[in-house]
C-alpha cells in the first residue's frame, strides 16, 4: 500500500501539470455529483412536493428546478471528460516515458548485462511491467474526485440532518474498511495471477520459436502438455481471484444500498419528530445512490496497486542497474590507414565466483596494419567471446585490448565503431528496409551500398527482390535464407569501409562458392584494412598472414599457417581434418578397386584410375604442406 | 496445396457470430450458464430496491401529516432482507462465472496453443513469432475480461433497463414513454461511437505491435547494436514508436471522455422532464408524489448502464477481436495435415523414400523445386549438394513433410507421405535443421527431447557413441549444464552438437541432417561423420551440406540446380562429367580449399 503510494507519488512529480489539471476536473466532478443530489432535493422540496401538497406549481420555481439539475449535469459532464482524457494522458505519458527510459537502458547497457538477462524477461519489462505500473493512474484522479465528493457529500449532510449524517459516517467508512480489506486478499493473488500469466506467455514463446524442432521430432503433445499445466495454474489461480472479487464487489454495492434503506428509516423517524423536510430524505437518498458507484474508484485504484508496485519494482531494476560501459576521451588518430590491434594477456569469464570458468584466458596476440589473422580453435574454444572483446562488447576482466596502442576503453563512444566493424556469427537484421540495414543512419550512397552489397556477392538476390534496396527485411524478412541474411549483415560491415574488419565465422552459412567470391573480392579490396577472421576453411585461413590457434581458452600457438601445420599437432588436426580424411578414403578404396581388379585380371582402366587417384591424394597432401 | 493461406482474423465473421463460434468452442462455459444468469437476474433485481422503497416510504409512510413510522420501518428491513438475498446471489453468480469462464479459456488456450504447432512452417512464417504468442495469451486474457466484466455487464444493464422501465410503466406510462424519449436516441448513436473507438482502438493495437518489434531490437539485437555504434539510432527508432503507440492511445481516450459524460446531460434532461411533466401529471391527479420521486431514482438506472455501455462496447470490441484472432488460428486449418487414425502406420526398419515428379513454389512466388524424380534406397547414404537457391532445404522439407508438393508426390516405403500417420512419420524420419535451438535447461534436458523415455545412462552412451563424451566431461557441469534460454550459453557450435545427439536418441529410422554440423569445427566434424557412419549403418541418411567431403564419402549424390534435379549418381562418377554442375561445384570446393 505504502510502496504503491509512492508508485503513485513518482508519476504525480513527474507530470505535476497534467496531474494537477486531471484532478481539478475531477473535483469538479465530484463537487457536482453532490451538487446534483442537492439539485434535486431541491427541487422534490420546493417544486415537487410542494405541487402535490398545495395543487399548484410555480413556473419560477419549475424553472429554476429545471435550471439547477441542467446546470449542476453540464459541470460534472465537463469535469467527467476532463478528468478522464486527462487521467488516460498521465497515464500514457507515463507508460511512454517509462518505456523510452528502459529501451535507452538496454542500449546503454553493456552486453554482458544482457548475458546475464532473459530475453523474455528484459521485453516484459518494456511492455506489460510498464503498463502495469501506470495501470492505477487510469483511475487516480477519480479517486482523488471522489474523495472531494465525499467530503462535500459529508459537508452536505451535516448541514442537511445530523442524524442522517451520522449513517452516512457509519455506512462510508465501511465502505473503505471493507475496500481495504478486499484489496489486501487480492493482492497476493493477482501477484501470482500475474506471474503465472508471464510464465505461460513465455513457454509459448519458446515453444513456437522451437516450433521447427518441435514439428521435426513430433513433441507436440509434449509442449501441450507442458503448456497445458501451466495454463491450468493460471486458470485457479484467476478463480482465486475470481472467489475474492466475487465476495467483496457484491457487498460494496450492497453496503450504499443498505445505507438508503437506513436513511428511509432513520428519515421517517426524523421527519415523525419534525427535524427534517421530505426533500432532505430525497437529497440525503439521492446522495448515497449517486455515490454508491463512484466510491469504487478507491477500489479500482487499490486493486491495482499491487500489480503496479509488481510492475514499477521491474522497471526500475532496469532502470537502476549499474554496471555501464565507461567510454575515454582519448581521440583515435584522424586516418584512413589500416588499423594495428593488440591484445595482452587478456582474460574473459562469463558469470562471477569460483565456478565461473575462464572462457579466455591470458590471450596475447596482434594484428599489424594492413595484415589478415585468422582465429582458429575448435568448437567452444572461446573465439566468439574473444572477438567480442575485440571490438569492445565487453570488457577484459584482465589484460588490455589496444587499437593503434590506445586501450580500447580510453577511446570515446564510436570510436570502436568508427574504425572496427564486426560481422558476428549470429545475423541480425533490423526491421528496416535492406538500404537502412547497411547503412544504419550514416550517409552511405546507394552507389557504395551496391559496391557493398557486390562485395558480399548479395547484389544479385538484392537486386531481384521487388523493390532492391527498399525491400523491408528483419522480423517479417522470413524470405531471406540463412546465407543471404549474412550477406547482407557482411554488406553492411565492408559499407563502412572500416579500418579493421573481424569476421566471426561469418560466411558459415554461405556456399563454398560464394564465400570463395567473397573471400577473393575482399582479398583485393580489404588492402585498406587489417583482417581478424575467426573461420575453419582452409580456404579462409588460406587468406591470413598469420595463424592464432586457441584451445581451451588459451593461445596455443600463432604463427604462419605453415609454421602452426609443421610444429602444432592440435593446429594440424583440426585444419587437415577433410583432407586426412578425403585421403585415407581414396588410399582405402584404391586398395579395394585395386584388389578389384586384380579379382578381374588384367590391369584396365580402375587400375589406372587408382594410381591417379592416390596420386591426386598425394598431391594434395602436398598441397597444404606446402 | 498450393495456396498457404495465412493465419486470418476471420475478419469475414460479424460480431455475433465470432461470439457464438467462440461459445460453441467451450463447452465449460456454456454448462450451468443458464443457473448463473438466473442468479445475474436475482442479482440485478436488487437495483429496483431503492426507488420502491422511496415510493413506499413517501406515498404510504408520509402519507399522513405524522409518518407511519412502523411501517416504514417494517418496509425497509423487508427491502434490507432482499438487499442480502441480491447480494448472495451475486456472490455464487460470479464465483459460477469465473469458474466457467477460466476453465473454458484454459481450454481454449491449450486448444489454440496445439493448433498452432499443428500449422504448416509455412503458415506459422505468415506471422511474426510475436503475433502467434499473442493469441494463446493477451487475446485470450481480453475474451475472459469481457466475460467475468463485460459480457456480465451487458446482461445486467439489459436486465435493469428492463426491470426499471416495468416498474416505470406500472407507475405512469407518460414519464415512461418521456424517458425512454430522451435516452433513445442515445442508444441510437451508440453503436456509431462504438464505431469510432472501434477505429481508433484498432490504431493502437497496429502501434503497440511496432512498439513491441521495436523494443524487441534493442534486446535482440544488442550486440550488433553496440558493435555499429547505432544505439542513438536504434534510440530515436523507439522513441518513435513508442510515441506513436501514446499518440494512438490518447485520441482513443479522448474519444472516451467526449462520449462518456452525454449520458449525464441526457439523464439531466430526463430528469428535468419529469419534474416539469410529473408536476403537470400530479396536478391532475395522475401520478402520486412517491412514485414522481420513485422516477428520479429510477432514471439513474439508466445511467450506469449506458454510461458503461461505451466502455463495455469497448470490451466487447476487444474480447471480438481477440475471439477472431483465436479463432483465426483455429480455423486455419492445417494445410499439412496428420491423417491422424485414418493414416498408415510405418513399420520399422530400413526406409526407401522416392520423389515422384515432385513440383513446389512458395505461395505467389516462382517455383523453387520443378519435376523432382528421385528414388532413394533403403540403407543408403545420400547427399544432396547445391548452391544456394538451388532447391536442397526444400527437398529436405518435403521429404520430411513439413510442407507438402504443389504437383507430384513423396513417398516413403511406398506410402504417400500425405497418407502416413505423423506419430509414425515422426518417429522414423528425423531431421536435423541447421539452427541448433535448443529449450531453457540442462544439457540432459534437451538430448532427452529426442526421446522422452531415455534414461541417463541412455544419454551417456549416446555422447559416447558420437564422440562427444569428452566434450560433455569438459562442460561446468557435464549433463546438468544449463543451456540458457534458445541455448545462448553455448556457442552455435556446441548447440549444433546438442541438437545432433538429440536427433541421434530419437533413434530414426532415416535421419536427415540439413547442414547440421555448418558451426562446427572440422576435426569435431569429421569425428561426427564417422561416428554417425558407425552409428547408423543399416539405416538411411541424408545430409545436404555445403562441405564436399560429404558427398565424397555418400553412396550416391543429389545435384540441384535451379531447383531441378541435375545430377545423381556416386561421386566418381559425377565428378568425371566434366561439363556437369557438380563438377563445377568440386572445383571451386576443391580450390577453396587447397587455396
Amino acid at each position: 500500500m505504502r510502496q504503491g503510494m509512492r508508485v503513485l507519488g513518482v508519476a504525480i512529480r513527474a507530470e505535476k501539470a497534467v496531474f494537477a489539471s486531471a484532478v481539478l476536473s475531477s473535483a469538479l466532478y465530484g463537487g457536482m455529483t453532490v451538487g446534483s443530489a442537492w439539485a434535486l432535493g431541491w427541487a422534490t422540496e420546493h417544486v415537487v412536493l410542494p405541487a402535490f401538497s398545495t395543487g399548484s406549481a410555480t413556473a419560477g420555481a419549475l424553472w429554476t428546478g429545471v435550471l439547477l439539475i441542467m446546470g449542476a449535469a453540464l459541470l460534472k459532464s465537463i469535469g467527467v471528460a476532463g478528468r478522464r482524457i486527462l487521467a488516460g494522458l498521465m497515464q500514457y505519458r507515463m507508460q511512454a516515458r517509462s518505456r523510452r527510459e528502459v529501451t535507452k537502458q538496454y542500449l546503454r547497457l553493456p552486453l554482458a548485462w544482457h548475458h546475464r538477462h532473459p530475453t523474455g524477461q528484459l521485453l516484459s519489462n518494456a511492455s506489460s511491467d510498464a503498463e502495469a505500473a501506470w495501470a492505477p493512474l487510469a483511475p487516480l484522479p477519480m479517486a482523488v474526485g471522489v474523495i472531494v465528493m465525499l467530503v462535500t457529500a459529508a459537508v452536505a449532510m451535516v448541514l442537511t440532518d445530523p442524524a442522517l449524517a451520522l449513517v452516512g459516517f457509519l455506512i462510508f467508512p465501511a465502505i473503505a474498511v471493507l475496500n481495504l480489506v478486499y484489496q489486501r486478499r487480492l493482492s497476493p493473488l493477482a501477484t501470482r495471477a500475474q506471474q503465472l500469466r508471464a510464465e505461460v506467455s513465455e513457454i509459448a514463446h519458446e515453444s513456437f520459436d522451437g516450433a521447427l524442432v518441435v514439428k521435426t521430432l513430433g513433441r507436440e503433445e509434449l509442449e501441450t502438455d507442458r503448456f497445458r499445466r501451466r495454463a491450468e495454474e493460471l486458470r485457479d489461480a484467476n478463480i482465486a481471484v475470481g472467489r475474492v472479487r466475487g465476495l467483496f464487489d457484491p457487498m460494496l454495492e450492497a453496503l450504499p444500498t443498505l445505507g438508503v434503506l437506513a436513511v428511509l428509516g432513520v428519515g421517517a423517524a426524523r421527519l415523525a419528530s419534525g427535524s427534517i423536510d421530505p426533500g432532505d430524505l430525497v437529497q440525503v437518498a439521492y446522495l448515497f445512490t449517486l455515490l454508491s458507484f463512484p466510491i469504487r474508484a478507491l477500489g479500482w485504484v487499490l486493486a491495482e496497486l499491487p500489480r503496479s508496485v509488481v510492475g514499477w519494482e521491474r522497471v526500475r531494476a532496469v532502470l537502476e542497474a549499474s554496471g555501464s560501459m565507461e567510454y575515454g576521451r582519448t581521440a583515435p588518430p584522424a586516418t584512413s590507414e589500416p588499423a594495428r590491434l593488440e591484445t595482452s594477456g587478456v582474460s574473459y569469464s562469463y558469470g562471477t565466483g569460483p565456478e565461473a570458468a575462464a572462457v579466455v584466458h591470458d590471450v596475447s596476440f596482434g594484428v599489424e596494419p594492413g595484415r589478415t589473422v585468422a582465429l582458429v580453435g575448435p568448437t567452444g574454444s572461446g573465439k566468439s567471446t574473444l572477438v567480442q572483446l575485440l571490438v569492445r562488447l565487453v570488457d577484459p576482466a584482465d589484460g588490455r585490448v589496444l587499437l593503434d596502442g590506445v586501450d580500447l576503453r580510453e577511446l570515446p563512444y564510436g570510436a570502436v565503431a568508427e574504425s572496427v566493424a564486426l560481422v558476428p556469427q549470429q545475423t541480425f537484421l533490423f526491421d528496416d528496409t535492406v538500404r537502412g540495414n547497411i547503412t544504419l543512419g550514416l550517409s552511405i550512397s546507394d552507389e557504395d551500398v551496391w559496391a557493398a552489397l557486390r562485395l558480399a556477392q548479395a547484389d544479385g538476390f538484392v537486386a531481384r527482390l521487388e523493390s532492391g534496396l527498399d525491400t523491408k527485411v528483419g522480423e517479417r524478412g522470413a524470405t531471406l535464407s540463412g546465407g543471404q541474411r549474412q550477406r547482407l549483415a557482411l554488406a553492411r560491415a565492408v559499407a563502412r569501409r572500416p579500418r579493421l574488419l573481424i569476421l566471426d565465422d561469418a560466411t558459415s552459412s554461405v556456399d563454398p562458392q560464394v564465400e570463395s567470391r567473397i573471400l577473393h573480392g575482399l582479398r583485393d579490396t580489404a588492402a585498406a584494412s587489417s583482417v581478424v577472421v575467426v573461420a575453419y576453411r582452409l580456404a579462409t585461413i588460406a587468406l591470413a598472414d598469420e595463424v592464432v590457434y586457441l584451445d581451451r581458452g588459451r593461445v596455443v600457438d600463432h604463427g604462419t599457417h605453415d609454421e602452426l601445420l609443421a610444429r602444432c599437432d592440435g593446429y594440424r588436426n583440426l585444419v587437415t581434418a577433410y583432407e586426412r580424411e578425403e585421403a585415407e578414403r581414396a588410399a582405402l578404396s584404391a586398395e579395394e578397386e585395386e584388389a578389384a581388379a586384380r579379382g578381374a585380371a588384367g590391369p584396365g582402366a580402375a587400375d589406372r584410375e587408382a594410381a591417379e587417384r592416390a596420386a591426386v591424394a598425394a598431391a594434395e597432401e602436398e598441397g597444404i604442406n606446402a | 496445396m498450393s495456396d498457404v493461406r495465412g493465419i486470418g482474423a476471420s475478419a469475414e465473421r460479424s460480431a455475433l457470430a465470432t461470439i457464438r463460434r467462440g461459445l460453441s468452442l467451450t463447452p465449460e462455459f456454456r454448462k450451468g450458464l443458464a443457473g448463473t444468469l438466473a442468479l445475474a437476474v436475482v442479482a440485478t433485481a436488487g437495483k429496483v430496491i431503492v426507488p420502491i422503497a422511496v415510493q413506499q416510504t413517501i406515498d404510504t409512510g408520509l402519507k399522513d401529516s405524522t409518518p407511519d413510522v412502523g411501517y416504514v420501518t417494517r418496509a425497509v428491513l423487508l427491502c434490507a432482507a432482499a438487499v442480502v438475498l441480491t447480494a448472495l446471489a451475486g456472490y455464487v453468480m460470479n464465483v459460477r462465472l469465473y469458474k466457467a469462464t477460466e476453465s473454458s479459456l484454459a481450454t481454449l488456450r491449450v486448444r489454440g496453443f496445439r493448433h498452432v504447432h499443428d500449422l504448416s512452417v509455412l503458415t506459422q512464417n505468415t506471422e511474426r513469432r510475436g503475433a502467434l504468442v499473442s493469441r494463446v495469451t493477451n487475446d485470450v486474457d481480453q475474451i475472459s475480461t469481457f466475460m467475468q466484466w463485460g459480457g456480465l455487464m451487458i446482461i445486467v444493464s439489459l436486465g435493469q433497463l428492463l426491470v426499471a422501465s416495468v416498474l416505470m410503466l406500472f407507475y405512469s406510462w407518460q414519464l415512461t414513454l418521456l424517458v425512454w424519449a430522451c435516452f433513445l436516441p442515445l442508444m441510437i448513436a451508440l453503436p456509431r461511437f462504438q464505431r469510432w473507438l472501434s477505429g481508433a482502438y484498432t490504431s493502437v493495437r497496429e502501434r503497440t505491435g511496432d512498439m513491441l518489434a521495436a523494443v524487441s531490437e534493442s534486446v535482440v539485437g544488442a550486440a550488433v547494436i553496440r558493435a555499429y555504434a547505432a544505439e542513438r539510432r536504434t534510440a530515436e527508432r523507439v522513441d518513435k514508436a513508442v510515441d506513436a503507440n501514446k499518440a494512438a492511445q490518447t485520441r482513443a481516450q479522448t474519444i472516451v471522455g467526449f462520449v462518456f459524460p452525454l449520458t449525464e446531460i441526457v439523464a439531466a434532461l430526463a430528469i428535468s422532464g419529469i419534474v416539469l411533466l410529473g408536476v403537470r401529471l400530479g396536478l391532475s391527479g395522475d401520478i402520486t408524489a412517491g412514485r414522481l420521486v420513485a422516477f428520479l431514482f429510477l432514471v439513474t438506472l439508466f445511467v450506469s448502464p449506458l454510461q458503461t455501455a461505451t466502455e463495455v462496447l469497448n470490451e466487447a470490441q476487444n474480447a471480438v477481436a481477440g475471439w477472431r484472432r483465436v479463432l483465426g488460428v483455429l480455423d486455419t486449418p492445417p494445410d499439412v495435415a496428420d491423417p491422424g487414425a485414418d493414416g498408415v502406420e510405418l513399420p520399422r526398419g530400413p526406409i526407401s523414400v522416392a520423389f515422384e515428379g515432385v513440383h513446389f513454389a512458395y505461395p505467389g512466388g516462382p517455383p523453387v523445386l520443378r519435376e523432382v524424380t528421385a528414388v532413394i534406397p533403403p540403407r543408403s547414404r545420400v547427399a544432396v549438394v547445391g548452391e544456394t537457391g538451388s532447391g536442397k532445404t526444400t527437398f529436405a522439407k518435403l521429404l520430411t513433410r513439413l510442407m507438402d508438393p504443389v504437383s507430384g508426390r513423396v513417398t516413403v516405403d511406398g506410402h504417400d507421405l500425405r497418407g502416413v500417420r505423423f506419430s509414425s512419420l515422426r518417429e522414423r524420419i528425423v531431421m536435423v535443421p541447421q539452427d541448433g535451438f535448443l529449450f531453457d535447461g540442462t544439457l540432459e534436458d534437451n538430448i532427452r527431447y529426442g526421446r522422452p523415455a531415455a534414461t541417463r545412462e541412455e544419454i551417456e552412451l549416446a555422447m559416447t557413441e558420437l564422440g562427444l563424451a569428452d566434450w560433455v566431461d569438459g562442460l561446468p557441469a557435464g549433463l546438468a549444464t544449463p543451456v540458457g534460454q534458445r541455448g545462448e550459453s553455448l556457442s552455435a557450435g556446441e548447440r549444433q552438437l546438442v541438437a545432433l545427439a538429440r536427433a541421434y536418441l530419437a533413434d530414426p529410422d532415416l535421419l536427415l541432417l540439413d547442414e547440421a554440423t555448418s558451426a562446427v569445427d572440422p576435426a569435431t566434424e569429421v569425428r561426427l561423420a564417422r561416428a554417425l557412419e558407425g552409428v547408423t549403418r543399416g539405416r538411411t541418411a541424408i545430409s545436404i551440406a555445403h562441405r564436399l567431403s560429404t558427398a565424397e564419402n555418400a553412396d550416391e549424390v543429389l545435384v540441384f540446380d535451379g531447383g531441378r534435379l541435375v545430377q545423381r549418381g556416386p561421386h566418381d562418377e559425377l565428378v568425371r562429367q566434366e561439363d556437369g554442375v557438380y563438377a563445377a561445384l568440386h572445383a571451386s570446393w576443391v580450390s577453396a580449399a587447397r587455396s
